[in-house]
């Protein structure tokens, strides 16, 4: 098989036994093919059901984790690496168009993402959206998005992958603007397509790029192509050649998939949207599409594009260290998230720019259970108060205390605490960061690991502690929302486990367990992954106090007085409050853009609307109206009318002229006769 | 036309005998004249054909034409208290033009009979047909139009008398 | 003697009956004028079967049977015009145009 060459002349860096496969990655499609099912069954026989349509989703949600899981213990234990494409339309010129998937590591970890905390969404979601406008729409939306999402990790080649991803992008939109009775809702579900869209220019552009290079979209033949430093790749574009190029504009479509600054502005507005929506997609999976194509075409940016890095690097931390200002200065505790959400997709964007792959997933693996379980459980507080503002919350951990309990857990995990999950996943990133020398970007990461803790506590605070501002009753969430809540907790806790570099003590390295590292590291093509051996005790350190730090000082700032809300509201970093409360004015530019070009465009269009196609319309009705006219007046009337009257007045003349002849009179007729009788004979005579 | 043979002289007189009489019967101002003008016009057809030497043909005229026709015609006219009277309006307005047409169709069959009948010969004379022949011909060669003409007088009669019978319903439209 | 002048009466005869029957108000004059014209035909008749001397004497078989029909008719449109008179009162032929067109 074409993958298995590669994998015996690719530079693994770990297992060298990597195996073909079997029936169960053969029928491996049918994870991508269920959802679309269900998506279709919800939506012709949703409403008749008994839960409208839910226990369709689920039960495909349930068959995806559970394939997902077998795939991961295989992947696992027999280092499967399995791809498989179908040619469903031929280009020309030796292009053409697949369908199919892969079965590696790195696919096969985010089918199990996506089955797990897609599988307790759904079920949260159950009794979450209960009672909801749109219920059965919703669930068909939320299964056309997994099957979209399954579709673009599974992807063999960047065609399949744009597909997914616009796709994704869709079913983005229609559950970000599920309420769009509002305006404001239908907007941010605009919002996010067109900054995605633009996003996805520089995407198609990069991918068409780098594919023409080798000749194939195939992401095998692409990083083969990275590999052989293949000419076609290094083609020069000005100062540089196709490969970066092309690199750094997939890298923009990236961007905007996963809210890098400053294409991150959709993401806060997105919340808009129902709060499954917002644990589901923009904190576990969909943002991190930009993540996993980045960490798929990995070899291509370690091999020729390297240039790229540096674009990324900077990128990535900007947006780790703004978008984590931006949180602190929140009253919606989803928009808390929603910045947290991005300032952690900065941390895994530069961690894969800087070399750590495994790093960077990691991460991402970590993060998609404790963000969704912080979007989870402030979903059902917000369901149990009605209200998204921190400002009506308060002291809720006494009335909703499992809540109050695994929205702890997440925060911890979130801010990096020993022995959570988010500990062992940002100290990998901080260790490749330092084990490749980027001094500057490390601590700007500890100084974010800091802010994380801070505005993390902030929340925590203002809701779960003091006095309860609010004016409804609020209660705990029933068990099929908290159930999902508790199990991601405990994943929270654990999922660092899979992936703990071990203990130097002496010269021996104890507690080492890189189960994680090795599932990544199943792929075909895996090279330039600097996984550091060891922990680095001391970046561990400077992360956990930087984490502890931002918990005291937000404790102390944000609990004092906690009987007056107004002392922890008006908390504010002095100078810069105006700046971030107003996003760094990115909005107003965004907006003023689009606006400059939709003004003068939309007035163009109207005026060829009126004055030139309602011109053409209105002629060609007006003609058809007149010549209508002339043919009635003139021919009907004039020409053909008068022909038939003519006809039957000459016919009724000549009947009124032969009717004299009937008088009556019996002598008449035989005058007639004998006259006829004579001219017969006299004629016959005359001729004969 | 040889005048010098007696039977030329017969002819012409009684020729004239016929002309002028059928002449009189459709120029007579009277009904009755006109009548009797035709039983003379009869009479002299029947001589006629005694000088054509058709004996028996003659005296069936004699006895059907004036006898029987000529009689009913008489009755008709006085039961139908028909204007006896001198009728001076007794042409419609049509007399030119019938005039024209008698003349036109006169003209016609003379012509037409010189042209195609002149120098022949009436050969039977004084020669009477038998009534033997006659006989034998109806009955024989002729029996189906005999026939046929026995149904056609059955007809007459009982049509005549249907028609001619009082009617007795109070319309009046009887004609059945 | 030649049959010329017999035709030529037949012809006479039958003109005057057309004369009479195209000219004559009575009914019963048509009538009449009728006859005239059946007789002519008569004559016509008699002096053909004389000038051909056919061996069966067609022509005074054929004028025996007109003078039968001749005498039908006559019957049967005497009834008619008897009812024309009962009804109408009037003889003329101009009164009875009631078919008309």
């Amino acid at each position: 098989m074409h993958s298995l060459l590669f994998a015996l002349t690719a530079e693994a860096d770990h297992g060298p036994e990597i195996t073909a496969g079997g029936p169960l990655q053969e029928w491996a499609w049918l994870i991508l093919v269920a959802p679309f099912v269900a998506w279709l069954a919800i939506i012709f026989w949703g409403k008749a059901m008994k839960y409208q349509g839910a226990e369709i989703a689920v039960a495909m949600m349930s068959f995806v984790f559970g394939y997902g899981l077998l795939l991961w213990i295989d992947t696992i234990r027999n280092k499967v690496v399995f791809e498989h494409s179908v040619v469903i339309g031929d280009l020309g010129g030796g292009w053409v168009f697949e369908w199919g998937w892969i079965v590696d590591g790195l696919s096969s970890m985010m089918y199990f993402v996506v089955g797990t905390v897609g599988l307790l969404v759904f079920v949260y979601a159950v009794s979450y959206m209960k009672g909801e406008i749109r219920y059965t729409f919703f669930f068909s939306s939320l299964s056309l998005f997994a099957g979209a999402m399954l579709v673009l990790v599974a992807a063999p080649n960047l065609a399949q992958l744009i597909v997914g991803w616009e796709l994704v992008g869709v079913a983005s939109y229609l559950l970000i603007a599920h309420y769009w009775e509002k305006k404001e809702n239908s907007s941010a579900g605009m919002k996010a397509f067109f900054t995605n869209k633009v996003a996805d220019v520089g995407l198609i552009i990069g991918a068409i790029m780098v594919s023409v290079g080798v000749g194939s979209f195939r992401f095998s033949e692409i990083l083969h192509g990275a590999e052989e430093h293949a000419e076609g790749l290094l083609a020069p574009i000005g100062n540089s050649n196709v490969a970066v190029v092309g690199a750094l504009l997939l890298f923009f479509g990236a961007m905007g998939k996963s809210a890098q600054f400053p294409l991150h502005i959709w993401l806060p507005d997105a919340m808009a949207g129902p709060t499954p929506v917002s644990a589901l997609m923009h904190a576990a999976t969909m943002v991190t599409a930009g993540i996993y194509l980045m960490a798929r075409m990995f070899p291509l940016y370690q091999t020729i594009a390297t240039e790229a890095r540096t674009v990324m690097l900077w990128v990535g931390v900007l947006t780790l260290f703004l978008t984590g200002l931006l949180a602190l200065v929140q009253t919606d505790l989803k928009k808390v998230l929603a910045y947290s959400t991005t300032s952690q997709l900065g941390y895994m964007m530069t961690a894969v720019a800087a070399g750590g792959y495994t790093a960077g997933v990691f991460h991402l693996f970590t993060h998609a259970f404790f963000k969704a379980l912080l979007f989870l459980a402030a979903g059902s507080v917000i369901h149990g108060v009605h209200s998204n503002e921190m400002t009506d919350m308060g002291g809720l951990r006494k009335y909703m205390p499992r809540s109050y309990g695994t929205f702890l857990v997440g925060s911890l995990a979130l801010a990096g605490i020993f022995p959570l999950a988010g500990f062992w996943s940002k100290d990998e990133i901080l260790g490749t960061l330092g084990h490749e020398g980027y001094t500057f970007f490390l601590w700007v990461a500890i100084a974010g690991a800091f802010v994380t803790a801070f505005y993390m506590t902030r929340a925590v605070a203002l809701t779960f502690f003091g006095e309860y501002k609010g004016h409804g009753h609020p209660h705990e969430s029933d068990n099929m929302m908290t159930v999902p809540l508790m199990i991601l907790a405990g994943f929270s806790i654990l999922a660092g486990l899979t992936n703990m570099p071990g203990f130097l003590i002496g010269d021996r390295v104890v507690g080492r367990y890189t189960g994680f590292t090795e599932w990544l590291g199943t792929r075909a093509l895996v090279m330039g992954d600097h996984h550091p051996d060891n922990l680095e005790w001391s970046l561990a350190i400077y992360g956990t106090i930087a984490g502890v730090a931002g918990i005291a000082i937000g404790w102390m700032l944000f609990s004092k007085d906690r009987d007056t809300q107004e002392a922890r509201d008006t908390f504010s970093i002095p100078g810069l409050y105006p700046l971030l409360s107003a996003k760094y004015y990115l909005d107003d530019v965004a907006l003023g853009m689009v606006g400059f070009i939709k003004g003068p465009l939309a007035n163009a269009v109207e005026w060829i609307n009126t004055w030139v196609i309602d011109r053409v319309v209105n002629t060609v009705g007006f003609g058809t109206k007149a010549l209508g006219a002339v043919v009635y007046n003139s021919l009907d009337q004039k020409g053909i009318d008068l022909a038939i009257n003519a006809t039957a007045a000459g016919s009724g003349a000549v009947g009124g002229m032969l009717r004299k002849l009937q008088t009556g009179k019996i002598q008449q007729y035989a005058g007639a006769l004998v006259a006829g009788a004579v001219a017969l004979v006299i004629g016959f005579s005359i001729f004969n | 036309m040889d005048f010098t043979e007696p039977l030329t002289w017969v002819f012409s007189i009684l020729a004239l005998v016929i002309a002028y009489t059928g002449f009189r019967v459709v120029t007579s101002g009277n009904l009755i004249h006109a009548a009797l003008a035709l039983v003379f016009s009869l009479a002299g057809t029947a001589g006629l054909f005694l000088l054509m030497s058709a004996e028996f043909v003659a005296w069936v005229l004699v006895l059907v034409y004036m006898g029987a026709v000529m009689v009913l015609f008489l009755f008709g006219i006085m039961i139908t208290k028909a204007p006896i009277g001198y009728d001076a309006e007794l042409d419609n307005q049509n007399k030119g033009l019938a005039l024209v047409a008698a003349i036109s169709v006169f003209v016609l069959m003379s012509w037409a009979s010189i042209v195609a009948f002149d120098g022949e010969e009436l050969r039977g004379i004084g020669d009477p047909t038998s009534t033997e022949t006659l006989a034998d011909a109806l009955l024989g060669r002729f029996v189906l139009p005999f026939e046929i003409v026995s149904f056609v007088l059955l007809a007459a009669l009982i049509g005549g008398i249907t028609i001619a019978r009082k009617d007795n319903s109070p319309a009046e439209e009887g004609m059945s | 003697m030649p049959i010329v002048p017999v035709l030529i009466l037949a012809a006479f005869l039958f003109s005057m009956g057309i004369y009479g029957l195209l000219a004559r108000r009575n009914a019963v004059m048509v009538l009449l004028a009728v006859e005239l014209m059946l007789n002519a035909v008569n004559i016509n008749f008699v002096a053909f079967e004389a000038m051909l001397l056919d061996s069966m004497a067609s022509g005074q078989i054929f004028s025996i049977f007109i003078i039968t029909v001749a005498a039908a008719e006559v019957g049967i449109g005497l009834a008619i015009v008897l009812l024309i008179f009962r009804n109408r009162h009037s003889a003329n032929l101009d009164d009875f145009a009631t078919m008309k067109g």
